[in-house]
């Protein structure tokens, strides 16, 4: 670093607040709506297992949130018919 | 009434376990009842910086399996008689420790301590959960860099929701201690700054210890560094640390960054 270097020099310190600040910021509401999403998802399953033979790993619970408006996706992969009546008669 | 204190971070490598070590043995120093819990199973380190790895026979997960009694696992420390420690196992079964073993031992060593810390895994699985599930206070170690801020925020959201006081509606009560801190680096504006890992974090400091060489030479004699060189700046402000875990008010000794002309023409580090 010669003389002038020395003098503009500036620490990257700034650059690091400001990058989590903004990432954190962001992440704070992602892990919120997260969480809601994994409770959701467990007791949708619940329900379904109550009623429906259904792999755990068959449900996928999503949330998208756009400025207007939030959709939640729930998408239940069921066995085929041809299981489910077999699980039924055995 | 006995206190569990979890020391978490979330990031791996940035102080957990000597942090335990050097709070735990602090406190015992000022005469309390002091037991430090391995939650890392298999990778425990607690026993090494302790110095006691040739003295643990049973361990944290054989007294949960019910192979040994609590008072046959705990391994009291020979310099300091008011110290314990519970080892974690090096088995490879992660699910070695149970909910319910867990929380068995735990109310027993409430029954035997002041104070139980829990030196947490890294990461944010079931051991890290595990470790602070049972927490009345939390000290969240960070670097003043920005992963380890990062993931500091996340332990936080866990504390909030994971363990029994988040499910009772209580909170955890939440410190920060920042370590490897340079205070010269700092000043330059080429590390974190105190004041900006704690606005972002928006918690309360507990302490900062400096960045020193002093660290290593503890573990490698496997002593807490509040043992082994009591005198030295991070020993000092770990004291000071578990003296305001205690209760006390003790005015905070912030390392400064400023150096004389000699130190920036020819450029040493800070010590």
């Amino acid at each position: 670093m010669n003389l002038f270097g020395f003098f503009r020099h500036r620490g990257t310190a700034p650059v690091a607040r400001e990058r989590l600040q903004i990432l954190l910021a962001h992440e704070r509401t992602v892990a919120s709506e997260s969480d809601l999403v994994v409770v959701l998802r467990e007791e949708i399953l619940a329900v379904i297992a109550n009623h429906l033979e259904v792999e755990p790993e068959n449900v996928h619970v999503s949330m998208q949130c756009d400025d207007a408006i939030s959709t939640l996706t729930v998408d239940v992969e069921m066995a085929s018919q041809a299981d489910m009546l077999l699980a039924a008669n055995g | 009434m006995a206190k569990v204190l979890v020391v978490t971070s979330g990031k791996g490598g940035v102080g957990k376990t000597t942090t335990t070590a050097a709070l735990g043995a602090a406190l015992a120093l000022d005469g309390q009842n002091v037991c430090v819990v391995d939650f890392d199973v298999g990778l425990r380190n607690l026993d090494l910086v302790m110095g006691a790895e040739r003295r643990v026979v049973y361990d944290f997960v054989n007294v949960i399996q019910g192979n040994a009694k609590l008072p046959q696992a705990l391994i009291k420390d020979k310099r300091l008689g008011s110290l314990s420690l519970l080892a974690a196992s090096q088995t490879r079964d992660k699910d070695a420790l149970t909910e319910k073993g867990v929380a068995r031992v735990m109310r027993q060593l409430r029954g035997k301590f002041d104070w139980v810390i829990c030196d947490s895994p890294a990461g944010i699985e079931r051991g890290a959960i595990l470790a602070m599930r049972h927490a009345d206070m939390a000290v969240i170690v960070t670097n003043p860099e920005i992963s380890s801020v990062r993931d500091s925020d996340r332990i936080v959201g866990l504390l909030d929701s994971k363990t029994i006081k988040a499910e009772r509606d209580e909170a955890v009560e939440k410190h920060i201690l920042l370590t490897r801190y340079d205070a010269a680096r700092a000043a330059r504006s080429e590390m974190l700054a105190i004041d900006d890992v704690l606005e972002i974090l928006s918690l309360p400091l507990l302490g900062v210890i400096p960045e020193s060489q002093e660290i290593l030479r503890a573990s490698n004699v496997g002593s807490p560094i509040t043992i082994s060189n009591p005198v030295c700046a991070p020993a000092r402000a770990y004291h000071d640390a578990s003296r305001r875990l205690n209760g006390e008010t003790v005015t905070m000794a912030i390392p400064s960054g400023r150096r004389n002309l000699f130190g920036m023409l020819f450029g040493g580090r800070a010590a």
